[in-house]
């Protein structure tokens, strides 16, 4: 009799098999303005505590800035949310349904995390627009990619971020072959192109002239409120142009967090971090 | 903006079309109509030889598919190769019937001779071609879904995988060398008569073979140019120069390199088994090691990520084998190893690097800007 009724539910035709559910993880749940949770986060790599209880929350819509000395564990962070380094202890949570220690970096990033990285990670051989389309967001899987071709609204929306980052008159040039600004507003346009829900962007401004910091600040700052953003920088001028709230690392911990002027009236910052 | 127009920007491949259109029809033609006193005769064992070769050259494309474009430095595709030619072969022993040296009618020669008296089941079915032609692909298609399931979704990559895809065409030459395996051991299959019923001695047989394996040849780097022209193929180059980055925008990379090395696998499998029928034999050292790395000088010294350089070097590399072998018999390896010596010193990108090299020097093409220093190194 079990049989017969294991038989007959494959034969139900208002059911879907297990298997041919695509494991998309659950939508983004933001019921408590909170968009990232990090709590108690511990990492150490050969007994060195990169990160050591770490507790972090950022709200949706926000724009923040960490900064703090090298080794304070600023990109280590990033490679947690991201799924490249996994803690040692503690939890994080991306919304309040995500559970980003249980899923790999491509989940992670179609989930809607997005990153920039220090060093600027383009793909060289590959041309400007053909890096903003892998960039691109749409189904990643095998098959789709292969018969996948832009269309009308995804190639004006290319246009649009290559107007936005300044490098329309280069579609056609090997990233490669970018100086070192170009291909840091390629990888911002990448980001774009990604459309995540939160960015994590890791020094931003590094090798850039004033002027293009100008435009990075503004684009940041335009971004915040539709996305979340979280900046890790050390040119304490570009923090201070677009700040909000700033969160202050210290070996692996939360040392500080306020608004530029508390940070910078603040004893133990200023010990550590600023007074140098 | 971004057109996977086939043949925008593929000349060499356009030609190479061409060319092999141009074959499968004259060569034949110039075999069967031509008198042999013609000076544009061309003798059977000259047609069977270059059909040979086309089916190496199959083989280097679906080499340079994975290597060239996905990174990933295969040195066991002649396990996929010699798989679809084992697949072949025993359909073309089912097909010898009573014809045999024993005159068994449902067992090959070897197995009489071994003292068997039913037929394995795995040799079931074969009497039937669309089975063995479903099986040239499905055999080494699962067995390269298998190992690379298990492989890419550990994240083994570089040194390591090479090791681990010569180790798995070494073991299949050990299992494949025991008699117990039922695959003929150490003197392989051979013997064959004919195939669905032409004889394969006749030159008519031979003209079809080479016909098919030209536009195998032509359909198979077809199918590869597709792949690398569309987003897929854009995203294995972006994994071969940065797999990490690749992940972070959110694509599977394990499943993207799975599904292009199957591919490439049945690819291989279908070169070998259009290589059998002209070359008579298959026996297990088509899944030699060195038969392996062999498959890897001839992209190499064609020119990688072209898949027509992967032609250009199969053909060179093996009419010079055939005419060292022949001349200097134990100069060969030398002559191979040097080869690949100074390719790597001199010709990173083959000798179809080399004529590109030429053509952009007298005409510039300003969608190609060459990579910035640092970037051009394989």
């Amino acid at each position: 009799m079990t049989m017969l009724d294991t038989m007959r539910s494959y034969m139900r035709r208002d059911q879907v098999f297990e298997f041919l559910i695509p494991d998309t993880p659950p939508d983004l749940d933001l019921t408590h303005g909170m968009i990232l949770y990090l709590e108690g986060i511990t990492v150490s790599f050969d007994g060195f505590k990169a990160i050591d209880d770490l507790n972090l929350y950022i709200r949706d819509g926000e724009l923040r800035c960490i900064i703090g000395p090298n080794g304070a564990g600023k990109t280590t962070m990033m490679d947690i949310i991201t799924g490249k380094t996994r803690p040692d202890a503690g939890s994080a949570w991306f919304g309040q349904q995500i559970n980003l220690l249980k899923m790999s970096e491509p989940e992670i990033a179609r989930a809607g995390i997005g990153r920039k990285f220090q060093k600027p990670t383009v793909f060289g051989r590959h041309t400007v627009i053909e890096n903003l389309e892998l960039a691109m967001a749409g189904d990643r899987r095998v098959w789709s990619t292969l018969v996948a071709r832009l269309d009308g609204e995804q190639r004006d929306r290319i246009d649009e971020i290559l107007d936005l980052v300044g490098l329309s008159e280069m579609v056609r040039i090997r990233a490669g072959s970018l100086s070192h600004g170009q291909k840091q507003w390629l990888e911002i346009g990448m980001l774009l192109a990604q459309n995540p829900k939160l960015l994590l962007v890791d020094e931003p401004v590094a090798g850039m002239t004033g002027q293009e910091m100008e435009r990075t600040a503004e684009l940041l700052t335009s971004l915040a409120g539709s996305r979340t953003v979280v900046v890790v920088e050390h040119d304490m001028d570009f923090v201070r142009s677009i700040a909000r709230t700033v969160t202050v690392l210290h070996q692996g911990r939360v040392l500080a967090e306020g608004d530029m002027d508390e940070i910078q009236n603040d004893q133990r910052v200023i010990d550590v971090y600023l007074g140098d | 903006m971004i057109r996977a127009a086939l043949f925008s920007k593929d000349t060499g491949g356009g030609i190479l079309l061409i060319l092999l259109l141009l074959a499968a029809v004259l060569v034949p033609a110039a075999n069967l109509a031509l008198d042999p006193g013609s000076p544009l005769y061309v003798s059977t064992y000259t047609m069977a030889l270059v059909g040979k070769y086309l089916c190496y050259a199959l083989l280097a494309i679906s080499v340079d598919l994975v290597w060239g474009y996905l990174g990933i430095l295969t040195l066991g595709h002649g396990a996929f190769f010699a798989l679809g030619g084992y697949a072949m072969g025993m359909y073309l022993m089912r097909q010898i019937g009573p014809r045999g040296v024993y005159g068994n009618p449902l067992l090959p020669d070897f197995m009489v001779f071994l003292n068997w008296h039913h037929l394995p089941w795995f040799w079931h079915g074969f009497n039937w071609f669309w089975f063995a032609a479903l099986m040239v692909v499905l055999v080494p298609g699962l067995l390269a879904l298998t190992f690379g399931w298990f492989t890419f979704r550990s994240r083994v990559g570089g040194v390591y995988l090479s090791i681990m895809t010569q180790a798995l065409t070494y073991a299949l030459m050990l299992a494949f060398f025991r008699n117990e395996m039922g695959f003929g051991g150490n003197n392989g299959l051979t013997d064959f008569k004919d195939i669905l019923g032409f004889p394969l001695q006749a030159d008519t047989t031979r003209a079809g073979l080479f016909t098919a394996s030209a536009l195998a040849l032509a359909g198979g780097y077809l199918a590869c140019r597709f792949i690398t022209a569309s987003r897929l193929g854009r995203v294995c180059r972006a994994i071969r120069d940065q797999e990490d980055r690749v992940r972070f925008l959110g694509y599977r990379v394990e499943n993207a390199k799975l599904w292009v090395f199957t591919f490439s696998a049945m690819l291989a499998g279908i070169a070998g088994a259009l290589y059998v029928p002209q070359v008579g034999i298959i026996n297990p050292t088509e899944f030699s090691p060195l038969a392996s790395i062999e498959i890897v000088i001839w992209v190499a010294v064609g020119g990688r990520s072209t898949l027509y350089g992967a032609v250009v070097g199969a053909l060179m590399v093996n009419y010079a084998k055939s005419f060292l072998t022949a001349a200097m018999p134990d100069a060969w390896l030398f002559c191979l190893g040097g080869l690949f010596v100074l390719v790597t010193l001199f010709l990173p990108d083959g000798v179809v690097g080399l004529l590109r090299r030429r053509t952009r020097r007298t005409g510039p093409r300003p969608d190609i800007l060459p990579a910035a220093p640092g970037e051009e190194t394989p």
